[in-house]
């Protein structure tokens, strides 16, 4: 997420939201915010219920057992409809920003 | 004759535990987590100086020392590499297949979360005013 905080100015010039989404609660997902500098929402999905409508529950993965989100990235269009997916198959390896402004650049065509 | 100090394995032994260790530090770039080869290095260079060393201890063992510590170090430097390598390799791929996610074409489920400050937002609210938003589902930091 930092890389995509990285590229944060190139997300709002195309109109674009970043938000991420986990299990943690709001406070510390202020005090994440405030640590790591990160200007986009994070939305707290403490029950899981998101992430399990999503179908990215990675069951017993948190501390203590608890269920979490494993990583993943959708890009969604103004219509709610998906245009693009990175499911990893290795926890280090998370999409980067430039894939996600690749593939929207390709389904929107600059100065629609 | 004083047997010298045998300072390729004490050297190698410091390197293969920083290529443990540097882990925390080359996961912050894309470029050294998506693949370590920078830790994967750091091992390679000290499992060869432990094994240079080591040839020099039990092969003059008149001109160096390190026979004995030389051995346990690099066994300990071996079961970190093993242990790097087990997760590395073995426990990062354990994820999910995720076979009902919402797929290309489809439409993304509806939701309703509490940001940061408490505040209820929906997919409706991301997306009024932008031309798509992108959800980064993560692990958390708890």
């Amino acid at each position: 997420m930092r890389s995509f905080q990285q590229r944060l100015s190139k997300f709002d010039a195309r109109g674009i939201r970043v938000v991420g989404i986990s299990v943690d609660p709001p406070d510390i997902n202020r005090r994440q915010a405030q640590k790591s500098g990160y200007t986009f929402q994070l939305l707290s999905d403490a029950k899981a219920e998101v992430i399990r409508r999503y179908d990215v529950l990675h069951r017993g993965a948190g501390p203590k057992g608890a269920d979490i989100a494993r990583p993943a990235e959708f890009l969604i269009d103004s219509s709610r409809i998906v245009r693009w997916v990175k499911l990893t198959e290795n926890i280090a390896v998370r999409a980067r920003p430039e894939q996600v402004l690749t593939a929207f650049n390709q389904i929107e065509p600059a100065g629609r | 004759m004083k047997r010298q100090w045998n300072w390729l394995i004490w050297v190698g032994f410091v390197v293969a535990v920083a290529g443990l260790f540097s882990y925390g530090f080359f996961v912050r770039f894309p470029i050294t987590r998506d693949f370590p080869w920078a830790n994967l290095l750091l091992f390679g260079i000290g499992g060869a100086l432990l094994i240079v060393g080591l040839f020099r201890a039990f092969g003059r063992p008149q001109l160096y020392r390190g026979k004995i510590f030389g051995s346990i170090l690099t066994a300990i430097a071996l079961f970190l590499f093993g242990l790097f390598s087990y997760e590395i390799f073995y426990v990062l791929r354990q994820v999910p297949l995720s076979a009902n996610a919402p797929r290309l074409g489809e439409k993304a489920p509806d939701f309703m979360l509490l940001d940061q400050n408490e505040q209820p937002v929906g997919l409706g609210d991301l997306l009024s005013g932008s031309r798509a938003v992108v959800l980064i589902f993560y692990r958390g930091f708890w």
